[in-house]
């Protein structure tokens, strides 16, 4: 499992550590069943405290990405994929209609908009 | 279950000038917890007390769910002071017949082991090592009778980036057994705010905080602003404020709040240091 945390993002770093587990399984790296590093060994690995690791695993495990089994460790979840794919879109276009509705409403371009979403994607 | 290795509760230690003052916190287990604050804040006198090397005047310390002052918990603390005080002509292979005998638990193998990794000479005697080597040794031998509670009295002072480095991978090997705790004092504060998961300020012998260290560096800030700005800031929406000659800088618990609640305002994230430097300086620019 690779995972890459910059120290100068504005991003904290359990919040770096939970998108990209929830990438590498959304994009199959990681798939069901599979064992992620113990909170501690990660800890280890990346020099941070434990409880950082330990708050990424808690978000993971509630957003249902991960199931935490006491003592033995946690596991990516056996989820549907598309179902999670789907909610996420449903969420995001609902706001990206508020954000067309702004940009009608002042006067903002589409291409403006269009060029600020691509802007937030290369990031 | 006892869920705290050290548990220390209305602590006071009274000395000609200087004052402990009812000094509380606790350091649960499978946790590393820093102790920071300016020489002489009262850090080594704490941990002192909590070995039993000073006698307390008043209060409550807790090691493993035992009194401080029985003698059965040694076995099970490893203590790292500042200066290494092994002997000079003693090389590592002495050191290991004199703490085998001393310790019950003491474990060869991992100690071997340990050496080979941290790259400490076998054969060369002590009087010639560097301070980075004689301090990791010593933080070596603390750890080779397998103990569950490692208490460290600022061991990173005067150690280079890359030894100060290895030292924070030997304590975050330290706690993958999750029974076991780290008390550390030290004033480089970068240290701590890598690896530890709770900061204790102490300033004057009085605890400041004692917080989750994710709160702190995620959630306090510093907001800066002219004088004429400040003066529509509510006094409830910052912990301390200090005046410059270009500005007023204050510290904030909550800086997303803070940003929210008013516009136009430069929130910059703090750092332990900054905190730190906060609290200690107050008011005075």
């Amino acid at each position: 499992m690779e995972i890459i945390i910059s120290n100068s993002s504005d991003r904290p770093i359990y919040e770096q550590i939970c998108m990209q587990v929830k990438n590498l399984i959304m994009n199959g790296t990681l798939s069901a069943g599979e064992a992620l590093p113990s909170m501690r060994a990660l800890a280890k690995d990346l020099h941070i405290s434990v409880i950082t690791v330990q708050r990424a695993y808690e978000d993971l495990a509630r957003d249902g990405f991960i199931e935490t089994v006491s003592g033995k460790g946690s596991f990516v979840a056996a989820q549907n994929k598309e179902f999670i794919q789907e909610e996420q879109l449903r969420i995001a276009e609902e706001l990206l209609q508020k954000v067309a509705e702004i940009g009608r409403a002042h006067g903002i371009s589409y291409e403006q908009m269009v060029n600020i979403l691509k802007l937030f994607y290369e990031e | 279950m006892e869920k705290n290795n050290i548990l220390v509760r209305g602590l006071c230690k009274q000395f000609d000038g200087f004052l402990l003052d009812h000094v509380s916190f606790k350091v649960p287990k499978g946790r590393i917890v820093g102790f920071i604050g300016e020489n002489g804040a009262g850090k080594s006198t704490t941990i002192n007390l909590i070995l039993d090397e000073l006698k307390m005047d008043n209060g409550q310390i807790q090691i493993l769910g035992m009194e401080n002052t029985n003698s059965t918990i040694k076995k099970d603390i490893g203590v790292v002071f500042d200066e290494c005080n092994f002997h000079d002509v003693f090389n590592t292979s002495d050191i290991e017949k004199i703490l085998s005998g001393v310790y019950q638990s003491w474990d060869g193998n991992l100690y071997r082991q340990y050496l080979q990794k941290f790259k400490i000479p076998e054969k060369k005697q002590i009087g010639s090592f560097s301070k980075g080597m004689k301090m990791k040794l010593s933080i070596i031998c603390a750890m080779a009778h397998k103990p569950k509670l490692l208490i460290l009295d600022e061991a990173s002072t005067g150690l280079d980036p890359v030894v100060r480095d290895e030292m924070l991978d030997l304590f975050l090997e330290f706690i993958q057994d999750e029974e076991c705790s780290i008390f550390f004092s030290s004033h480089i504060t970068s240290d701590i705010q890598k690896i530890a998961d709770y900061v204790i300020l102490i300033h004057q012998g009085k605890i400041i905080f004692e917080e989750q260290k994710d709160d702190l560096i995620y959630n306090y800030g510093i907001m800066k602003c002219g004088k004429e700005k400040f003066a529509s800031i509510s006094p409830d929406d910052y912990i301390i404020h200090r005046v410059t000659n270009v500005s007023v800088e204050c510290l904030v618990r909550d800086r997303e709040a803070i940003k929210n609640k008013y516009k136009n305002i430069v929130v910059d994230n703090a750092t332990l240091e900054d905190i730190m430097l906060f609290y200690i300086k107050g008011g005075a620019a």
